[in-house]
């Protein structure tokens, strides 16, 4: 191997009692597209911050070249071509495109007047690099993420930069934008730059990457090439632990539908929408984003209320055209964004999970009767198995598969009929997801009707007994998961389009 | 029923604005025949002075993302201090000194406001609460304040001097253009200056569209709102010895109070409130809005203590109006966003 | 012993914001009183001063409240002062209205005014209410804009005059004392406090306010009626500033647009000070109460010592407030490093 970008060498690092990381190691070659994967508090961003500077290590060091580092500042890390692209992309809404761009840069060389016109000569220079076409006078806050991506990408470029970290960059992209970022990956790499490309998504991590290391509570699993891995070994590299995929077989199903959709429709969003659930069923619904799946989920819940077709519930037309009135008809959605949308992360998770149902628990005048709060709470902690030994801690406590079974919890004790899911375990660990995965089916088989919105399609071949297929805002097809494979769903999904 | 020409103006607040001052001038011409006289419209200008200065210091706080309560009272013990030890000298210079003096105590002061807000990160309305308080606590406490009737010659020189003057021929009136009007013209165009040009000003916009990302971006946040409430203190303070030298006296409570419609002119003038979003130009605008309903009332006939009624109104129509444009524009972007991704 | 440690801490943990600021509201109550022990032991430890001192809180503290629930929401209302003159005024021009041509006031006129201007109170806060929920004004720029209105139309119903020579009943009723011992207005505060407690802590109304200061996006995810309960909240403290207003206007039997100007900032730092987040979703009304308490004795306190002048209490309650927020600073970030 060439001489590396960066070597990583035995890195501890501790926060009070809990050792982040236990003596991790990690070599990346030019132009390598390595994939640092693991699950969430297995230590990956406390490596990403040590080599940025963020965090000094207990102990190891860090090799650039012939350099070597026990410590490293964010400058010297910048210096040594490190770059790092968050999550949430660090960029100003409130800016332009090209201010965006050019102040690292400019700040680095300590400028303390701005000159527009050379502004302007940086940022063309840092979009063409990658072919990017934008305005550069656009406001970065009216640009779609992927764009935004792009301006983050541009700016890391500035700055000779030899190894790009990118954290989870394909979280809210679509398919397409996936592929526009991962070609630009690859222009990259022949550039000789190396990308350190953090994802729990096994195929993105087969498609783009070349070499793998896997983290697991702080220590260095394996390393290896992408090439011998496949799906049964990156789980339990991650876990620890082996799963057996629980296929969803439908077992109570009504003979009347639960919820029938008529040509339902939001106009700008979505249209002509029909299908009907029974209870005892799982539907599955799933498209690329923008494909009107998330805001036909508002629509059944009442944020955005639906203006065209027809709502049927157990045979009754209804109306649902507040949340209210949604939570009338026993219907219940668990979030996209379960820490903005699902949580009150500071509050205890005790509240968190009464909230929707405070009414059942309270007078007709609305004093809360804490005897029947208290049993209300101890049923659920115990029922989805939250991991807590008070429920009157903070919310924000738990881990994000246990948050999410409190946003179920919420949900669950309103006695629903018909519960939506959007994304029931994005963020979640494997453990978790099945855990979640093994609720959702007993409830099915309790007699409740669901519907799960996602993009990870295993999940949805795996827990539906029926998918539909949305594509610009209607339905593309509706299919038996029994029937077909994966490659068939995203077939439909992106077809025509491409 | 409007048109995309009529949303287009309504988006843009600067335009906005002017629209409703052109028309608050007309309807004032019409009902008093006496808005366009030169002598009227100097003393708006004159009027506009003070409010101006604070208002640009006000602004440059809300959109680094914060809010200060204090510049009033803080502009009120600089000058007071400088005023009593000047009399108490029987100073009998010029006005150098007594800026210099103003400045300097403004800077300190400001300082004070800078250790909390940017040092300690706390809050900025509630701080300055605190610090207006404390400010307001040593001047007549601490320094048991009284009104000081004569001012040093120098400054009242200052206050009193003309660069021209406009007569209303018709009622015999005659306004003096005051020399300091050439102060508030200066720190308009150094504010300019500053918020486009220098790195220091995009920081204060960097920070008050996203602080992290500034941090991570290399800005040194924690200095530029130090050196930022700094400045504030210091300009703030001219502001304030400029009105004590119009005015010919120091009465060291008369300021007190001004901090709320001066927030007001600045939100007026599209300035959010969140931080990060505004011009300059809409702030003068907005301020010029605020100033003119307070002056004007009288000249269409309305008895003053309809004041506070009117400047109420419009900070809750101007208010509400802005809040309903930011609703609208992130509904229409995200069904812009829909579109293309369908598409 | 170390078993004892860990559930003081997990105390800590579960109720941090009370007992960190109620520990230091007892501390400064402490010093208060002890200093006082020592430089004025007759003067302030008498029944009179006690006396007075209860009837002299409620104005301030009835605001304080209506401040306190609306930052539970997230929100502030500046207008609380606006609120209680507008209050004041109109009820006490209803006042000399009712009174008779023999200059006596009727059995019901006291009633009649009381509800009136609680009634005034209500609407001004549904006002604020609607300006924050419909309209999503930011509730500094809503209140801050509805204080100048309600200030301007005070102005206007007196034209910029006191509203003096009330019939002289209303007084001494409300700042009167009950059996000749408890303050009319100490029973007055002490009910809406009670209400207000009773609501934060055993109603569905307290939990979700809580809730939704926290995060409003899940507060509407999650089925609440956000709308209405912020008009709910911003319409409580409405008539708490009522109520706030017409003890203002008992205690000094006259009313006029610009009295207790000072108060706004009063209020707040007696909220901060008693814990309450201006970030919302956080805040307790012991807290509140207890650091009214405080105020007022240390504000009493000082008044004892003539060669203070009245101004050094803007002074020294601006120190309080930032050497609270300095040490909230502190202890957080101890919090955090822990």
């Amino acid at each position: 191997m060439a001489q590396s970008v960066i070597k990583v060498v035995d890195v501890k690092k501790s926060f009070g009692a809990v050792k982040a990381l236990k003596g991790v190691s990690l070599e990346i070659a030019p132009g390598e597209i390595h994939c640092l994967a693991g699950e969430n508090g297995c230590g990956k961003s406390t490596l990403i911050k040590i080599i940025s500077g963020v965090h000094a290590p207990d102990s190891g060091h860090i090799e650039f070249g012939d350099k070597i580092y026990t410590k490293i500042s964010p400058i010297e890390a910048i210096m040594n071509g490190v770059q790092v692209i968050y999550q949430d992309f660090s960029i100003f809404p409130n800016l332009t495109v090209m201010e965006n761009i050019v102040f690292n840069s400019e700040l680095k060389d300590r400028r303390k007047l701005v000159n527009w016109k050379r502004f302007r000569r940086i940022a063309e220079q840092a979009v063409d690099r990658i072919g990017f076409k934008v305005d550069l006078n656009a406001r970065v806050g009216d640009l779609p993420v992927a764009d935004k991506q792009l301006v983050a990408i541009c700016r890391a470029l500035m700055f000779n930069a030899k190894l790009i970290i990118m954290d989870e960059p394909t979280t809210a992209l679509t398919k397409k934008e996936v592929n526009a970022l991962f070609k630009i990956i690859m222009s990259l790499k022949e550039q000789g730059i190396a990308i350190l490309f953090v994802s729990h998504k096994l195929n993105e991590v087969f498609e783009i990457s070349e070499r793998f290391t896997i983290l697991r509570n702080g220590e260095k699993i394996i390393t290896g090439n992408t090439s011998e891995l496949d799906d049964k070994k990156f789980t339990y590299y991650m876990t620890g632990r082996e799963f057996e995929d629980l296929r969803f077989k439908p077992k109570n199903v009504s003979d009347e539908p639960l919820l029938e959709v008529e040509n339902l429709g939001l106009t700008g969003y979505f249209h002509d929408v029909s299908f009907s659930l029974k209870r005892g069923e799982i539907l599955g619904i799933t498209g690329l984003l923008g494909s009107g799946r998330t805001e036909l989920a508002l629509s059944l819940f009442g944020i955005s209320p639906a203006d065209q077709g027809k709502i049927r519930i157990k045979g009754q037309e209804v109306v649902i055209d507040s949340v209210a009135s949604a939570m009338k008809h026993n219907i219940g959605y668990v979030p996209e964004d379960r820490l903005s949308e699902g949580l009150f992360l500071p509050q205890s998770i005790a509240d968190n999970i009464v909230i929707s149902e405070l009414e059942n628990i309270s007078s007709k005048s609305g004093v809360i009767d804490k005897k029947k709060r208290r049993s209300e709470i101890e049923k659920w902690v115990k029922e989805l198995g939250v991991a807590t030994n008070n429920p009157n801690n903070a919310c924000n406590t738990l881990s994000g598969g246990n948050q999410q079974k409190v946003v179920l919890a919420k949900w669950l004790s309103r006695n629903l009929d018909i519960l939506i899911l959007n994304g029931p375990t994005v963020g979640v660990d494997i453990g978790a997801k099945h855990d979640i995965h093994a609720i959702l089916q007993n409830l099915a088989h309790e007699g409740l009707g669901i519907i799960i919105i996602s993009d990870d399609l295993p999940e949805i071949l795996q827990n539906s007994s029926k998918i539909i297929i949305m594509k610009n805002g209607t339905v593309v097809a509706e299919l038996n998961p029994e029937e077909i494979v994966e490659n068939q769903l995203s077939e439909y999904m992106m077809g025509g389009n491409e | 029923m409007m048109g995309k020409k009529m949303k287009g103006l309504l988006s843009k607040h600067e335009f906005y604005i002017s629209l409703v001052i052109v028309l608050l001038c007309i309807m004032i011409e019409i009902r008093s025949g006496q808005f366009f006289t030169p002598n009227n419209l100097v003393d708006l200008s004159s009027a506009l002075i003070v409010p101006g200065l604070f208002a640009i210091g006000a602004f440059m706080v809300i959109v680094s993302g914060g809010i200060d309560v204090s510049f009033p009272a803080l502009a009120s013990l600089s000058v007071y201090a400088t005023t009593r030890i000047l009399t108490d000298i029987n100073y009998k210079g010029g006005i150098l000194l007594p800026i210099v003096m103003v400045l300097v105590f403004g800077a300190l002061l400001g300082a004070f406001n800078g250790f909390f807000i940017a040092k300690l990160k706390l809050p900025t309305m509630i701080i300055t609460l605190g610090t207006s308080s404390v400010f307001k606590g040593i001047m007549q406490g601490v320094l048991n304040s009284t009104q000081i009737p004569n001012i040093p010659e120098g400054m009242k020189n200052f206050g009193t001097a003309a660069l021209f003057v406009a007569k209303n021929e018709q009622l015999g009136l005659t306004s003096r253009m005051p020399v300091a009007v050439l102060v508030l013209i200066v720190a308009i165009g150094l504010a300019f200056f500053v918020l486009r040009y220098t790195m220091f000003g995009r920081a204060i916009y960097a920070i008050g569209g996203n602080e992290t990302s500034a941090y991570r971006a290399g800005f040194n946040v924690g200095r530029t709102k130090f050196i930022l409430y700094v400045i504030v203190g210091a300009v703030s303070s001219l502001a304030g010895l400029i009105r004590t030298c119009m005015m010919g006296q120091m009465h060291p409570t008369n300021m007190l109070g001004m901090e709320m419609m001066i927030i007001a002119g600045v939100v007026l003038g599209g300035v959010a409130i969140t931080g990060g979003d505004g011009t300059l130009t809409g702030c003068m605008l907005g301020t010029i809005l605020i100033v003119m309903v307070q002056n004007s009332l009288i000249l269409l006939g309305v008895p003053t203590y309809w004041q506070e009624f009117f400047l109420g109104a419009l900070i809750i129509v101007g208010t509400g109006i802005s809040a309903m444009q930011v609703l609208r524009n992130r509904k229409r972007l995200v069904s812009k966003k829909l579109g293309e991704e369908s598409s | 012993m170390n078993e004892n440690k860990m559930s003081i801490r997990r105390k800590l943990n579960d109720f941090y914001g009370r007992d960190v600021y109620t520990s230091r509201l007892i501390i400064m109550l402490l010093v208060v009183l002890i200093s006082m022990l020592i430089l004025k032991p007759a003067k302030f430890f008498s029944f009179i001063n006690f006396q007075t001192m209860v009837a002299q809180f409620p104005e301030f503290g009835l605001m304080s409240l209506g401040i306190m629930l609306c930052m539970i929401t997230g929100g502030i209302d500046l207008s609380v002062v606006g609120v209680a003159n507008l209050v004041s005024i109109s009820s006490g021009i209803i006042l000399k209205a009712l009174v008779a041509a023999d200059g006596s006031l009727p059995w019901y006129g006291i009633l009649v005014s009381m509800i009136c201007g609680i009634v005034i109170g209500l609407v001004a806060g549904v006002l604020n209410g609607i300006l924050v929920a419909k309209f999503s004004i930011p509730p500094i720029l809503a209140t801050l804009g509805s204080y100048e209105l309600f200030l301007g139309i005070g102005i206007i119903l007196t034209k910029g005059k006191a509203i003096s020579k009330l019939p002289m009943e209303y007084s001494s009723v409300i700042a009167g004392k009950l059996f000749g011992i408890i303050p009319v207005q100490l029973i007055i505060f002490v009910i809406m406090a009670g209400i207000i407690s009773f609501l934060l802590s055993r109603t569905t109304y307290g939990t979700r306010i809580y809730m939704l200061g926290t995060n409003m996006k899940a507060a509407e995810f999650s089925g609440l009626d956000t709308t209405g309960l912020l008009i709910k909240t911003y319409a409580l403290s409405g008539i708490c500033s009522a109520l706030g207003g017409l003890v203002m206007l008992a205690n000094y039997n006259s009313a006029r647009a610009d009295y207790g100007a000072v108060y706004t900032l009063q209020c707040i730092l007696i909220v901060v000070l008693g814990g309450v987040n201006p970030n919302g979703g956080k805040g307790r009304i012991s807290g509140v109460v207890f650091s009214i308490l405080v105020l007022q004795m240390l504000s009493s306190g000082l008044n004892m010592f003539p060669q203070i002048s009245n101004f050094y209490k803007s002074l020294i309650w601006g120190c309080v407030l930032l050497i609270a927020m300095t040490l909230n600073y502190f202890s957080e970030n101890r919090n955090r490093n822990n």
